[in-house]
C-alpha cells in the first residue's frame, strides 16, 4: 500500500499548490445562501454521494451511516476530504460556516 | 399514460381484409384520439434525463420542442441511456438500480425492474438482445432479455473468490456479442462473451492498475480504455488481441506534478477523436490531454479553464467541445484539433452537465442544470436557437447513438 501513501501526500499537496490555478484565484471563498447550498449537497456531493445520499462511488450518507461523526468531525471531513480515497478537500470552494451547514443538513437527513 | 396508439408491427399483422378493416378503424380512432404523433421515425429524436423530478423527455430536434415527458422513473442522478436498435426504445439506467425500457415515440414505460441497490449505467448487446447494467450495489452487472426485461444473467464482480465484490464501472457493449467492464475496488477488467447463449465466458484481466473510474470503447470496437482515479495514467485493451494483456498508456503525464482536488469524476463516454488524435480528460488538472492513436504517446496538453468532464468531438473531427467540474460548470470550451487552441468559449448558465451533437453535426445541445434549461446551439455560429425549460436536466442522449458501438 505504498501507493496510498503517496496519494495522501499528494491529496495535502495538492490543496497548497492549488492556489495559482485559473478558478481558484478568486480571492476568498464567500458563504453561500442554503438553496445553493442545498442544492450543492444534493447535486455535486450527490455526483458521487448519490443525490438521496444512499450512496455511490462515495459512501452513503445518511444519518444512520454518520451517527458515529460529531459535526465538527463532519466539517473536517468535507473541508479537507479524506486523503488516499475518492473524497475531495472542499476549502476551496466552501466557507467553513457553509461546512457546518453542510455537516448539519446530512446529520438531519436533509431538514436545516 | 396506456393510451398506446396501434403501431406498425400490430397492423401490419393482419392479413384478413377483416383484421385489415379493424386495424384500419383502430388507426383512424388513434390518430383522432390524443395519440402525440402520426408515424414517425426517431432519428431526430433525443432523450433528456430531468434528474431532480425522475422523468425524461423526448426532444425533437427538427421542430426545436419537447414532444412529450415521461415520469416515474425514480432517483436519475447520474442515470443514462441506452437504445434498442430499432431506435424506438429507451433503456434509462437510474442510480436506484432501476431500469426502464421507454417508448419515446408513444412516450409511455413498456417495462421497468428494480434490478439492484445502486448502479451507475448500463449498454446493450451487439445483437440487441440483451442489455447490461453496471451496478455499485451489490457489485456486480445483471444482464436482461431487452424485450421482457427478464433476468439472463447475474455476474457478481467478486474480489478474488469473494465474498467482497467490487464496484463496477465502464460498461461498454463489444463485437461479437460481449460486454468489458471495470471494477474499482479491485483494478480489474473482465470481458463477458456471451456469443454463445446466456451463460458468458468471463475473462478476468487482474492488477490493471488503482481505482479505473470509467472507460470508453473506441468507436469499431477494438480498443477499450479506461481511465485510473488512483494513479496517473490509462490502460487499454485491444479486444482484437485480448491474450496480449492489458497496456499501459499516458503511465507519463503528471508524474511528480500535484492534482487539484477532484469534484466529480470526468466520463469517458464517447471517443473524442479527431483524425489521428483523441482527446481526453485529464484527471485532477485544468488540461485536455491529445493522444496519437498509433502510437498510443501523448502528443500535447492543452491548457483549459477547468477540470474537464466530458471531452466530446464534433461529428466533423474541426472541434471537440469541453465542459468542467464544480465550481467552473458554467463555461464550455472549445479546442481546435489543428491548432490545439481554444477557439471558442460559452457560458451558458450554471451547471452544464452535458453536451450532444446531433449526428451530422448542425446542432449541439446542452444541459444548464441549475438554470433548468436545455439549450440548442449552432456549433458553427454559436448561436442558441432554441432554449427549453426541463427542471434540472442532466444527460442528453441522441437516438442514432442506436448503432453505434460502445454508446
Ligand atoms: C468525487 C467523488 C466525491 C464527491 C464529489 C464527494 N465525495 Fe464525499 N466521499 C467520497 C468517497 C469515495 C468517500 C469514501 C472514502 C472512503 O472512506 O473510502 C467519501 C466520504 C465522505 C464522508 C465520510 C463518510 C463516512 O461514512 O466515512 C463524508 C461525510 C462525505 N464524503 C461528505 C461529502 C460532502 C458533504 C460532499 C460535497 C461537498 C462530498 N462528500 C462530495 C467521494 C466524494
Amino acid at each position: 500500500m505504498r501507493k496510498q501513501h503517496k496519494y495522501m501526500l499528494l491529496a495535502t499537496l495538492g490543496w497548497s499548490l492549488a492556489i495559482p490555478a485559473p478558478s481558484q484565484s478568486q480571492e476568498i471563498v464567500h458563504d453561500k445562501a442554503p438553496a445553493q447550498l442545498e442544492r450543492m449537497v444534493r447535486q455535486d456531493c450527490g455526483s458521487c454521494h448519490g443525490m438521496t445520499f444512499k450512496g455511490g462511488l462515495g459512501s452513503p450518507l445518511l444519518p444512520e451511516n454518520l451517527i458515529a461523526y460529531s459535526i465538527d468531525d463532519l466539517t473536517t471531513i468535507i473541508l479537507d476530504g479524506l486523503p488516499g480515497t475518492a473524497m475531495p478537500p472542499w476549502r476551496a470552494v466552501v466557507s467553513q460556516r457553509d461546512a457546518i451547514w453542510m455537516a448539519q443538513y446530512l446529520k438531519q437527513g436533509g431538514n436545516n | 399514460m396506456d393510451q398506446l396508439p396501434p403501431t406498425r408491427e400490430r397492423q401490419t399483422v393482419g392479413t384478413t381484409m377483416r383484421n385489415c378493416v379493424v386495424a384500419c378503424c383502430v388507426l383512424f380512432l388513434g390518430a383522432c384520439s390524443s395519440a402525440p404523433s402520426s408515424l414517425r421515425g426517431t432519428a431526430d429524436l433525443a432523450t433528456v434525463i430531468a434528474r431532480a423530478d425522475g422523468q425524461v423527455a423526448i426532444l425533437d430536434t427538427t421542430a426545436h420542442q419537447w414532444t412529450g415527458k415521461v415520469a416515474g422513473l425514480g432517483d436519475l442522478s447520474h442515470a443514462s441511456i441506452v437504445y434498442s436498435r430499432n431506435g424506438q426504445f429507451a433503456f434509462v439506467f437510474g442510480r436506484d438500480g432501476g431500469l426502464t425500457k421507454v417508448d419515446i415515440l408513444n412516450q409511455t414505460i413498456v417495462g421497468r425492474a428494480m434490478q439492484a441497490g445502486n448502479s451507475i449505467g448500463g449498454a446493450i448487446s451487439q445483437d440487441g438482445k440483451l442489455v447490461a447494467v453496471a451496478n455499485y450495489e451489490p457489485g456486480g452487472v445483471r444482464v436482461f432479455d431487452s424485450q421482457t426485461l427478464d433476468l439472463v444473467a447475474d455476474i457478481p464482480a467478486t474480489i478474488g473468490k469473494g465474498p467482497d465484490r467490487s464496484k463496477v464501472v465502464g460498461l461498454v457493449d463489444a463485437p461479437g456479442n460481449r460486454f468489458v467492464f471495470s471494477l474499482w475496488d479491485s483494478g480489474e477488467i473482465w470481458i463477458v462473451d456471451f456469443s454463445s447463449g446466456t451463460t458468458p465466458e468471463i475473462t478476468r484481466f487482474e492488477n490493471i492498475g488503482t481505482q479505473p473510474y470509467d472507460a470508453l470503447i473506441t468507436p469499431d470496437g477494438r480498443y477499450y480504455i479506461a481511465g485510473l482515479f488512483g494513479e496517473d495514467g490509462m490502460v487499454m485493451i485491444d479486444l482484437w488481441h485480448p491474450e496480449n494483456g492489458v497496456r499501459r498508456i499516458l503511465d507519463h503525464y503528471g508524474k511528480g506534478e500535484t492534482r487539484l482536488p477532484v469534484y466529480k469524476m470526468p466520463h469517458l463516454e464517447g471517443w473524442a477523436v479527431a483524425g489521428k488524435q483523441a482527446f481526453v480528460p485529464a484527471v485532477g488538472r485544468h488540461e485536455v490531454l491529445v493522444i496519437d492513436t498509433d502510437s498510443w504517446k501523448e502528443t500535447g496538453r492543452i491548457a483549459v479553464h477547468g477540470q474537464p468532464v466530458f471531452v466530446m468531438a464534433h461529428p466533423d473531427g474541426k472541434h471537440v467541445w469541453v465542459n468542467f467540474s464544480v465550481p467552473d460548470y458554467d463555461t464550455v470550451q472549445i479546442i481546435d484539433t489543428e491548432s490545439l487552441e481554444i477557439s471558442g468559449e460559452l457560458k451558458p448558465g450554471t451547471g452544464v452537465l452535458h453536451m450532444e451533437f446531433s449526428p451530422r453535426g448542425d446542432q449541439v445541445w446542452l444541459s444548464v442544470r441549475d438554470d433548468n434549461k436545455v439549450i440548442g446551439y449552432n456549433p458553427y455560429t454559436l448561436t442558441r436557437f432554441a432554449e427549453l425549460p426541463l427542471p434540472s436536466p442532466s444527460g442528453i442522449f441522441m437516438s442514432h447513438r442506436a448503432g453505434q458501438t460502445g454508446l
